[in-house]
């Protein structure tokens, strides 16, 4: 059952950063027309509920896919079993996770 | 310089402990198969040369061998379509232990056929009237389509999975499960079902189609993987959704 609930939460993941990856791309794409300054961009971020949702759930699913996927690659590559599989899958997901959301509210806050 | 009308062929000797290279001068002969090359050096040059065939016409899928770094069925393989400059490598299937030279111990695929639920459990008994199958539904259209495996192992052999995951069921296997899941008449749905979606099993699978492509029967085992998983997976959610609304 472990192996289907996590086959299930990176096709979910997938499927969730797929749209966003286009919006991500086509926004930057768009944005830089102009010339854009970093204080230009975090002054239409900051305090914004929206981009703070969209990168949030970016992150959150960035975090449970590329866990996985490095947890198939350990497993493979390395034939990594059990407890150490498990611990480094939870432990670079959850750093993901705390990075990813640092950037966020780097530059939704403050 | 090489004689026009020989092939050098490089065999692979030994056994599960090691082994390396013979190389053989093997006359061409016109509609030569691999299968016809290897007999010629058994007979003529290497009486001690092991290799296992039966039918020699594509059925029986004992024959299997690596022929210049590729899984293929060697008595349906023309020397003149995979020779290079009048050279052939032959070695015995990746992925399984060398009995000796050329054959395989094919013990684990037959295992892991097992454990994949491979048998076909009826519902009826013999006292029954033979069951009315209507060959135009789809579930016996999809086993159909995977019914003509051989069990030659190449789509074994071609797996990056089952190389990197040594409990990795394999393409043959669950390609039998699938076919199986969609016959009616079989009453090891549920089971087989499970026994394929856990670890090792067809959520494994990376959908590379390294069997696809080399299946001498032209099967897909990998489209046969994806109806699996979609049917594990339905089938999780299905049993989620009943314990929650009863």
């Amino acid at each position: 059952m472990v192996e289907l609930r996590l086959y299930l939460a990176q096709r979910i993941s997938a499927a969730i950063m797929a749209p966003l990856v286009l919006v991500h791309l086509g926004v930057m794409i768009y944005a830089i027309q102009g010339g854009l300054s970093a204080d230009e961009i975090l002054a239409r971020t900051r305090g914004s509920l929206l981009w703070g949702g969209f990168y949030g759930l970016f992150v959150i699913a960035v975090a449970v896919h590329a866990s996985i996927g490095l947890r198939n690659i350990l497993s493979e590559w390395l034939q990594l079993r059990g407890l150490l599989l498990g611990g480094l899958c939870w432990f670079i997901g959850l750093a993901l996770l705390a990075a990813g959301l640092r950037a966020v509210a780097a530059v939704v806050g403050g | 310089m090489q004689d026009l009308d020989h092939i050098q062929v490089k065999v692979w000797r030994g056994d599960a402990s090691g082994g390396g290279f013979a190389e053989f001068d093997v006359p061409q002969q016109p509609a030569q198969t691999v299968l016809d090359v290897v007999t010629w050096i058994q007979r003529h040059a290497d009486s001690s040369l092991s290799y296992r065939f039966a039918c020699r016409v594509g059925m029986c899928g004992s024959c299997a061998m690596m022929v210049n770094g590729i899984p293929r069925w060697t008595c349906r393989t023309h020397v003149n379509k995979v020779m290079r400059d009048k050279r052939l490598t032959i070695e015995p299937l990746r992925n399984l232990p060398v009995i000796k030279d050329l054959a395989c111990d094919m013990s684990e695929f037959f295992d892991k056929w097992k454990r994949a639920e491979g048998q076909f459990s009826g519902k009826d008994s013999r006292q029954q009237p033979v069951a009315a199958i209507s060959p135009v539904e789809p579930a016996r259209r999809a086993a159909n389509a995977a019914i003509e495996c051989i069990n030659c192992a190449i789509c074994y052999a071609a797996c990056d999975v089952v190389k990197w995951n040594p409990d990795y069921l394999g393409p043959a296997a669950l390609n039998r499960a699938w076919s199986l899941q969609n016959d009616s008449r079989d009453r090891r749905h549920d089971e087989r079902l499970q026994a394929v979606s856990g670890d090792g099993g067809c959520l494994s699978c990376h959908s590379q189609q390294g069997c696809a492509s080399y299946c001498p029967n032209e099967l897909n085992p990998t489209g046969s993987i994806a109806g699996l998983k979609k049917m594990a997976a339905s089938a999780f959610m299905k049993k989620k959704y009943r314990e929650r609304h009863g």
